[in-house]
């Protein structure tokens, strides 16, 4: 299923790159005009003079073998390019998603069993920062933070490891803010109707005390949902970092993709499409393994 | 198993005056006006009304499982004791003296968790009792409910259960903290027949051998009175009759109680067409507090009935909320037709 | 309800209402969106009439210059007033959410619709067609879509909508399976009624409120997404004005201290997907209140 969804994946990402209008030969020539017997080889050694299975069959079976072809703008190996800057991305949605899972389930958490004060300021400020793109967050807080109060560093990926993380704290915030609100609410959401729910009564009625309501009625129904949206949220993270890394000028994959893309230097961007749709898949498969397990009514590969 | 003390006054529970009022779309409603009756331990008492009577909040009431911000006017005492005052240690103490059952089992249990979390949860928690002694007691609860392969079931989810097994474990599992009055909410409405004469026999066997009270709450007017000792009807958020359950259906004292009565087809007779009581019930926040709530579609009504709010009159070892109750005693039972030959 | 009422369409229930009482059930909150949202159609519909300079007219000489003269909100990196170039962007900002939204929305309803009502082997193929676009975040299918026809509104819109639908298929279909399986449907069918009249004229009109609050709902995500394409430089491609676009050329102004310009356009779409949110959400409870 995992796999099927992959393989259909990249034959989509394969296909649409094939139709492109445009010669092949041209872009990889770079406009010179060549002697026939250039032609001939070029079209040879990349597989032009063959049917489209067969090229689609021979870019997928290099792929696995973790050669994704040239870049014709920077003259090197993809799989080079998009491993120097995988750490970046890769870093950023970690760190994104820390922030998602700690402030967004613990916000939604406090406001959702403790009804009040908090619990209303919390739906104005989540309802306000879900609407917040993640674009225009990076404007404000470069801003506000990097420019007026000078905290932190605006642009760019900084030196050393601690450097590093400094660097992509505003991005990570950027990236962030919109999910989080949205984590929050649902969370709070979550455990406002299992609060209501029969069961919940059944409890009560037995004289169970308040503390072990919430962590085994409450909290432990409530995780299905929670967990459910909070996986989702972070797989959507995958894509939205592009535009953070553009904003913070950080050299990560989705930055690099943008730029392929205007300057259509189509393997790599054959190539991180392949990367960044594998790693969505993947995290919407891992959410689909945790529903499974803290649901027993649920069996993996059953019906939706 | 020995019925337990009855209390000083010999009452084990009273409901005195009981009024409640919910906030609903942001207007104060009354749901139960002005409800009282007592149980002896060991009784059964069914509780009978249409949806919208106050059947259920009744009993919810009872097991102070009213929603938030629920205004309570009245007393209800258990074994003497004040029920709406208790919190606390005390409030604990009094859950496991009463049990509740619910309508719809698959909906009362956690899903995700085991049955035998489920059965033990109170016995461990509350109860102090250790892991193993409350399964042990788990399991033998379920033979007497008719499961008898109890250890395989305690490792099953709810979902892996039938809804006529899961109310047996519902039922079993409010046994286990050997409670004094069991409040039943309809808890055969939501399965099959078959499956409902199963558990309502198993419900009346376990309550017998116990000694429990038990509050029987249904629609069904038939079921209450076979087997309950005493049956009240509901109407509006009211009591409007109490009577022996013997005698309910050959001699009722309330209009609304005949009229329920005569509603229901019987298989053994021939009727032209089903006495149906014009209208539609009313719940307790549509009825006029001025006048009584039936009075509308009850065959018998006159200007008196529109006049005030009937008083409750005691006769016959029961009650009846009706202004006309003695002049029309004796009169309100229904003679079936007699017209035509059986098929 | 009685068993007799169950078999009557709720439809005829919920015929009576206008817009305007669902509108007013929304309450102040849902008022207010709705007063920003049809400010911004106006912007869009009426911008270049009302815009009181030249959106489009480069004066270096006044590039970063704040506000004054008639001018509310200074002026963008390219000396044009930003005030102008806002009340024009508003129509690609508003347009292409708008395109998404339809034909995402139409393809959504029409495959869940089929599939509920098919169920099966049909049911089956939508639902795998489906999972195959799940796989495709609705930004990285736009950058594919920029890399492979060129960058442009057209292209990243259809791009979105396409990797919308699956997800207004599924909530959509799991509401028409609910409607099919209600007793009214089956009555209908057996009184002879043609499948495709009863989901026109039932099916559809009683799932009708959540396919709208769907909608509004989506609307806030393609305008977030159409607007981070642009921002890309993948979208609507300058000198059109777009509020998306505003952001990224007067990025550079933010460092030097002329902020207003990248600001201000961020205000708008935050304001427009805030009142699209609120207001989404409220209609959402409210068609979710009406199926009970």
């Amino acid at each position: 299923m995992l796999v099927a969804s992959l393989l259909i994946a990249s034959f989509v990402i394969f296909a649409a790159v094939y139709l492109a209008p445009g010669n092949p030969i041209a872009a990889l020539s770079g406009g010179r005009s060549l002697p026939p017997s250039s032609i001939a080889v070029l079209e040879h050694r990349y597989h032009l003079d063959q049917p489209f299975l067969a090229q689609y069959w021979y870019w997928l079976s290099d792929a696995l073998h973790g050669n994704l072809g040239l870049s014709i703008t920077l003259r090197e190996n993809v799989s080079t390019l998009i491993a120097q800057r995988v750490w970046t991305t890769a870093g950023l949605v970690l760190y994104a998603s820390l922030l998602i899972c700690v402030i967004g389930i613990g916000l939604g958490l406090l406001s959702g069993l403790r009804p009040g004060r908090l619990d209303t300021s919390t739906l104005v400020v989540t309802a306000v920062s879900a609407a917040i793109p993640a674009f225009v967050a990076a404007i404000v807080l470069i801003l506000v933070f990097a420019v007026q109060l000078g905290w932190f560093p605006a642009l760019g990926n900084g030196t050393s490891l601690v450097d590093n993380i400094r660097h992509l704290t505003l991005p990570a915030v950027a990236l962030a803010i919109s999910s989080l609100a949205i984590v929050a609410r649902v969370t709070r959401a979550s455990v406002r109707e299992e609060g209501e729910r029969e069961h919940v009564q059944t409890a009560v009625s037995r004289g169970i005390p308040g503390r072990q309501l919430i962590q085994r009625h409450i909290l432990r129904n409530a995780a299905i949902p929670i967990t459910t949206v909070t996986g989702i949220t972070i797989a959507s993270l995958i894509a939205v970092a592009a535009v953070v890394e553009t904003a913070f000028s950080l050299n990560g994959l989705g930055a690099y993709l943008v730029q392929a893309a205007e300057s259509k230097d189509l393997a790599v961007v054959q190539g991180i499409s392949l990367v960044l749709v594998t790693a969505f898949v993947v995290v919407n498969v891992v959410v689909d393994v945790l529903y499974a397990a803290l649901d027993p009514r649920v069996t993996l590969g059953g019906n939706r | 198993m020995t019925v337990p003390e009855p209390a000083p006054g010999g009452m084990l529970l009273e409901v005195e005056g009981l009024t409640v009022r919910l906030t609903v779309e942001g207007a104060r409603r009354p749901v139960l006006r002005d409800v009282s009756f007592a149980m002896r331990p060991g009784e059964a008492l069914g509780l009978v009304g249409e949806s919208g009577s106050g059947k259920s909040m009744t009993a919810r009431a009872i097991d102070r499982l009213l929603p938030r911000g629920a205004e309570v006017e009245g007393k209800i005492l258990f074994d003497g004791r004040p029920v709406g005052s208790q919190s606390g240690q005390s409030l604990r103490r009094y859950r496991s003296e009463v049990a509740m059952i619910f309508q719809d089992p698959r909906a009362h249990i956690n899903p995700v968790r085991r049955i035998g979390d489920f059965m033990t949860e109170a016995l461990r928690t509350t109860g102090g009792v250790p892991v193993r002694e409350a399964s042990r007691r788990a399991v033998d609860m379920l033979g007497q409910v008719g499961i008898e392969d109890g250890e395989r079931r305690l490792h099953q989810y709810p979902h892996e259960l039938s809804g006529g097994l899961l109310q047996r474990v519902m039922i079993a599992t409010a046994l286990l903290t050997k409670p004094r009055l069991l409040l039943a909410d309809e808890p055969t409405t939501a399965l099959d027949v078959t499956t409902q004469a199963e558990v309502m026999a198993i419900l009346d066997e376990l309550r017998r051998e116990f000694g429990l009270a038990m509050l029987f709450i249904t629609h069904d007017l038939e079921l209450a009175a076979a087997i309950c000792d005493r049956t009240a009807v509901m109407y509006a958020g009211q009591i409007v009759e109490i009577r022996s359950s013997a005698l309910l259906h050959d001699d009722p004292l309330h209009p609304y109680t005949a009229a329920l009565a005569a509603a229901r087809p019987d298989v053994t007779q021939t009727a032209h067409r089903l006495h149906a009581i014009p209208g539609r019930p009313l719940s307790a926040f549509e009825a006029p507090a001025d006048e009584c709530a039936f009075a509308a579609r009850c065959d018998w009504a006159q200007d008196a009935c529109r006049a005030a709010a009937p008083p409750v009159a005691e006769l016959d070892g029961g009650l009846s909320r009706c202004v006309r109750a003695y002049s029309l005693r004796g009169q309100l039972a229904v003679e079936p037709a007699r017209e035509g030959t059986d098929a | 309800m009685t068993a007799t009422g169950r078999l009557m369409a709720p439809v005829t229930a919920r015929r009576g209402r206008s817009i305007g009482s669902v509108l007013r059930a929304t309450g102040p909150a849902g008022m207010i969106s709705v007063a920003v949202i049809v400010a911004a159609t106006l912007a869009a519909i009426f911008g270049p009439l009302l815009a009181p300079f030249p959106p489009n007219l480069p004066n270096l000489s006044l590039a970063w210059v704040g506000p004054g003269g008639g001018h509310l909100l200074g002026f963008d990196y390219q000396g044009r007033d930003v005030f102008s170039r806002l009340l024009v962007g508003a129509r690609s900002s508003m347009l292409g959410p708008l395109a998404v939204v339809a034909i995402s929305v139409t393809a959504g309803s029409v495959l869940a619709i089929i599939a509920a009502w098919r169920r099966g082997p049909a049911d089956a193929a939508i639902g795998a067609g489906l999972d195959i676009l799940f796989a495709f975040p609705g930004i990285l299918l736009a950058v594919l879509a920029a890399a492979v026809f060129g960058a442009g509104l057209t292209a990243a819109a259809l791009a979105l909508s396409i990797a919308y639908m699956p997800y207004v298929a599924r909530v959509l279909r799991g509401a028409a399976l609910k409607e099919r399986s209600q007793p009214y449907v089956a009555a209908l069918e057996v009184q002879g009624a043609k499948a495709t009249v009863i989901c026109l004229r039932h099916l559809i009109p009683n799932i009708a409120p959540l396919i709208v609050a769907q909608a509004t709902i989506l609307f806030g995500y393609a305008m977030v997404d159409l607007a981070a394409i642009s921002f890309l430089g993948l979208g609507v491609q300058p000198p059109t004005a777009n509020w998306g676009v505003m952001i990224s050329e007067n990025q550079t102004g933010i460092p030097q201290g002329y902020p207003l310009p990248a600001l201000s356009a961020g205000l708008c779409i935050v304001a427009v997907v805030i009142a699209v949110n609120v207001l989404g959400e409220r209609l959402f409870d409210q068609a979710q209140a009406v199926r009970r």
